[in-house]
Formats: structure tokens, C-alpha cells, sequence
């Protein structure tokens, strides 16, 4: 990474974390649906970047999360988790040019953009739930949780993402 | 040898993430099972100091509502103290404000949870203004939480929505007992446990905090019966409260603090050791 990118992501990590703890952790709609934007870091992480540091920045930002949220390690979790996935759901959302650098997250279709957000925000989400509530028999608040808050965080990345893109047209 | 190194090199994105995915897991196997040590809480430097200057601006949003709750407080604390000098005798049946073996302090909620099913609070009184793990926190209205951390400055606060909270309540009528939990299903309403089925319950009686355990003194009120039931098969009720204290709006509070709890508990201890 160039000293550029590196600035760039410290700024973003910051933010990101500064936005859900002081804003949308405050959101509670209905009680119980949050919408979690932080993800999005690892999510535009560069796609030649060193994938073993992204798990550990990945760790970082999860383990942010739950000090401010008092949620022992489930962000960690989740985070560490989607870091890890990432580049396979890279490859099933952008086939396989994404590894020839030719490829920013930005610049491909919107369509399949969104893809690769759903995925991520599913599989995120999904973990994140299940070791908070984190008891077999509550199966379907996990499920009902994670399609609410997932919806919203999805059409939350995705609307960071069109406003924040820099198309060079 | 070479090969295990390759091996190491080869798998080192999983072996990571796999270590730092058990590193997670245990943090949150922790906060499961042992509430009392957690290694990672909101009650430190950082996120106190944090949440306190979101406080310092958020305060302002809902300032009307709280000063109506503390004038509401001080009519009734005001009505209390008429009552005593009226009767020139202090009432020991409420032991709230007549036993002198409690302290109260004053805080300040910076940080609320209540859409999770483990809830924690912050407030901006730590050790420092001798808050200690394990004592009470109460509002206005009723009861609030147990404090579980401390740091200097800051202090964290198990909510009452918090499914490892398990605070003994009783009836104000008849003193049955029983041990209040959160099934999560709806923020301000908990459930009361272990209520034998020959005790009178009717509903809007009133649920209110029992002198027996060391963390809250007794009759601070904690909510009302919002409904019940009864299965012919148990000899238990599974009742439903609705808490008194509007868990989503709590600001100002106060952390009891029993000075005699010590005591009690070594005394008790010494009991338990000398029966084994």
C-alpha cells in the first residue's frame, strides 16, 4: 500500500467507527433493528492489499466495536470472520479479473456490487447475531434480526458507497 | 521441518483467522458465562471518555423531559419528608431512606443499551467517586441495573434487560420472593420467576426489590404485573412485569452502596465453608 492508501484507510476506520458508535448504534427501530455500516472498511478494503493484515485491522475494528457496545466478542467475530471470506466472495461477485488489478469496487456494475454487499452483510450479520443471542431455541429471533438490521446496513453501504465513489467521468 | 514452515507460510491467512476468530469466540464465551471479568467494557479511558463527550451534546435533546422527572422526585421526596415530621418517627418498613446502612451517589447515564439481549450502561461516576463493582443502581422511578465494572472515571451498568441479570424481587402485598430475569421479547418488561402457586397474584400488583440479597436495599420499587399465567402442570406462576423505570429514557441515577454488604457476605461465606 502506498502511504496515499494507507492515510485514506486510517481516516476511514475512524469514521466508520466514530459513525456507528455515536450515531447508528443509537438507532434501535422497532427495539431490536440496528443497521451497521463499520463493516464497509473491510468491504472497499484494497483489493491488492495484504490480506493477513486486513484480518488483523479486521480484529481491531471489531473489537472497537464491542468495547463501546459492551458486547464481549462478537464484532471481533463477525469482522474477522467476513475479512477472511472476503476474497471467495470477491471472486463470486466479480469473477475472477477482481486478481488482476485491473478491477475497483467502484468502477464495476452496480449490480454486482450490490451482490457482493448482500453477501458480505449476510454473512456478517449472521454471525454477529448468533453469538450475541447466542441460544439454538431463539433461531428465529437470529434470522428476523439479521434480515432487518441486514436489509438496512445494506441499503446503508450501498448509498455510502454511490455517494462516496469518485467516478472519473 | 522445511515442510512445516511451508505449511505455516502456505496456510498463514487461515491460521490468523482462525486464532483471532478464537480469540473472539472466548471474548464472547466470557461475557456469556462469567459477566464479572470481562476483559474488553465500556468503562475505561477511551470509550468513557468518548461517550461522556457525546453526552455533553446529546444532553440538551431531552433536558425538559429530565428536569420534569427530578421535580417529579423532589414532590415526592419532599411529600416523604412532610410525612416524617408529621409521625416525628422514622419508619422502618421503608427502608429506602430510613436505614442508614445505604450511601447513595449520584451519576449520570453517558451510554444506554436496551435493543440487545445483553444491555449494559455507562455512567460518568467511576472509583474514583467510590463506585464499586456489585452495587445497586436505581432511578427515580425504580430499579436500573447492577454495576459490573469499574474504571477511574467510568462505571458499567448490567441492565435489568440484560439476559444474565438476576435480581431478587418480591411482592409489596405478601413478601412471596422470586428472581427477576429478561426473556428478551420486549424492553421494559421482565419476567418474575419462582413465585410458589399459593401466593395471591393479581394484576398491577406491585414488584419491589427485596432486602435479601446485599445489592439493593428493600422496597425500591421495580414495576407492576402486567400479566400472568399459570400451567396446572407447574407449581410455579410465570409472571410478567412491567418495569416502572422507562429503560430507554433513563438518565440520572443513583448507585446504592450497602456498607454493611461486606459483613454480610463474609458472614454468610463463613456459614457455606463450615457446612462443607
Amino acid at each position: 500500500m502506498q502511504n496515499n492508501e494507507i492515510l485514506v484507510n486510517s481516516v476511514r476506520f475512524l469514521v466508520l467507527v466514530f459513525v456507528q458508535v455515536l450515531l447508528l448504534n443509537q438507532i434501535n427501530i422497532m427495539g431490536y433493528v440496528n443497521p451497521f455500516l463499520y463493516p464497509l472498511f473491510i468491504l472497499v478494503f484494497p483489493l491488492n492489499g495484504n490480506k493477513s493484515l486486513l484480518i488483523l485491522l479486521s480484529f481491531v475494528l471489531g473489537l472497537t466495536i464491542d468495547m463501546f457496545g459492551d458486547s464481549g466478542g462478537v464484532h471481533a467475530a463477525a469482522c474477522v470472520f467476513i475479512a477472511w471470506i472476503r476474497p471467495v466472495m470477491l471472486r463470486s461477485s466479480f469473477g475472477v479479473s477482481y486478481q488482476l488489478n485491473t478491477l475497483k469496487i467502484s468502477t464495476a456494475p452496480l449490480s454486482k456490487q450490490i451482490g457482493y454487499i448482500l453477501l458480505m452483510v449476510f454473512f456478517h450479520h449472521v454471525v454477529l447475531f448468533s453469538l450475541e443471542i447466542f441460544n439454538l431455541n431463539r433461531i428465529l429471533l437470529i434470522l428476523k434480526s439479521t434480515l432487518f438490521s441486514g436489509v438496512l446496513s445494506a441499503v446503508l453501504m450501498v448509498c455510502t458507497v454511490l455517494l462516496f465513489s469518485r467516478k472519473s467521468a | 521441518m522445511q515442510q512445516i514452515i511451508f505449511f505455516f507460510i502456505r496456510n498463514k491467512n487461515f491460521l490468523l483467522f482462525a486464532l483471532l476468530f478464537g480469540i473472539s469466540i472466548g471474548l464472547t464465551l466470557n461475557s456469556h458465562y462469567y459477566h464479572k471479568t470481562k476483559f474488553v467494557n465500556s468503562a475505561n479511558f477511551l470509550s468513557g471518555g468518548i461517550f461522556s463527550f457525546k453526552s455533553t451534546v446529546t444532553d440538551y435533546f431531552d433536558l425538559r423531559q429530565q428536569n420534569e422527572i427530578l421535580t417529579e422526585e423532589n414532590k415526592k421526596l419532599r411529600a416523604f419528608i412532610q410525612n416524617l415530621e408529621q409521625e416525628e418517627s422514622i419508619d422502618t418498613t421503608d427502608g429506602m431512606f430510613a436505614d442508614r446502612s445505604f450511601k447513595f451517589y449520584a451519576a449520570k447515564v453517558i451510554n444506554n443499551n436496551y435493543a440487545k439481549t445483553k444491555n449494559y450502561l455507562t455512567l460518568n461516576k467511576g472509583s474514583n467517586d467510590s463506585l464499586k463493582v456489585d452495587m445497586g443502581v436505581i432511578s427515580s422511578e425504580g430499579i436500573v441495573g447492577i454495576v459490573h465494572s469499574v474504571s477511574g472515571n467510568y462505571a458499567s451498568v448490567q441492565s435489568v434487560l440484560n439476559t444474565n441479570s438476576q435480581v431478587v424481587a418480591k411482592f409489596k402485598k405478601s413478601d412471596h420472593f422470586g428472581t427477576l430475569v429478561w426473556n428478551t421479547e420486549i424492553p421494559n418488561v421482565v419476567q418474575l420467576t419462582e413465585i410458589p402457586r399459593l401466593a395471591p397474584v393479581a394484576l398491577g400488583d406491585t414488584i419491589v426489590t427485596d432486602g435479601k440479597s446485599t445489592i439493593f436495599p428493600e422496597g425500591i420499587p421495580i414495576g407492576k404485573v402486567r400479566d400472568f399465567e399459570r400451567n396446572p402442570d407447574e407449581d410455579y406462576y410465570s409472571i410478567n412485569v412491567e418495569l416502572f423505570t422507562d429503560m430507554t429514557s433513563v438518565k440520572h441515577v443513583y448507585a446504592v452502596e450497602n456498607t454493611r454488604a461486606e459483613e454480610i457476605l463474609t458472614l454468610e461465606n463463613q456459614v457455606e465453608d463450615a457446612e462443607q
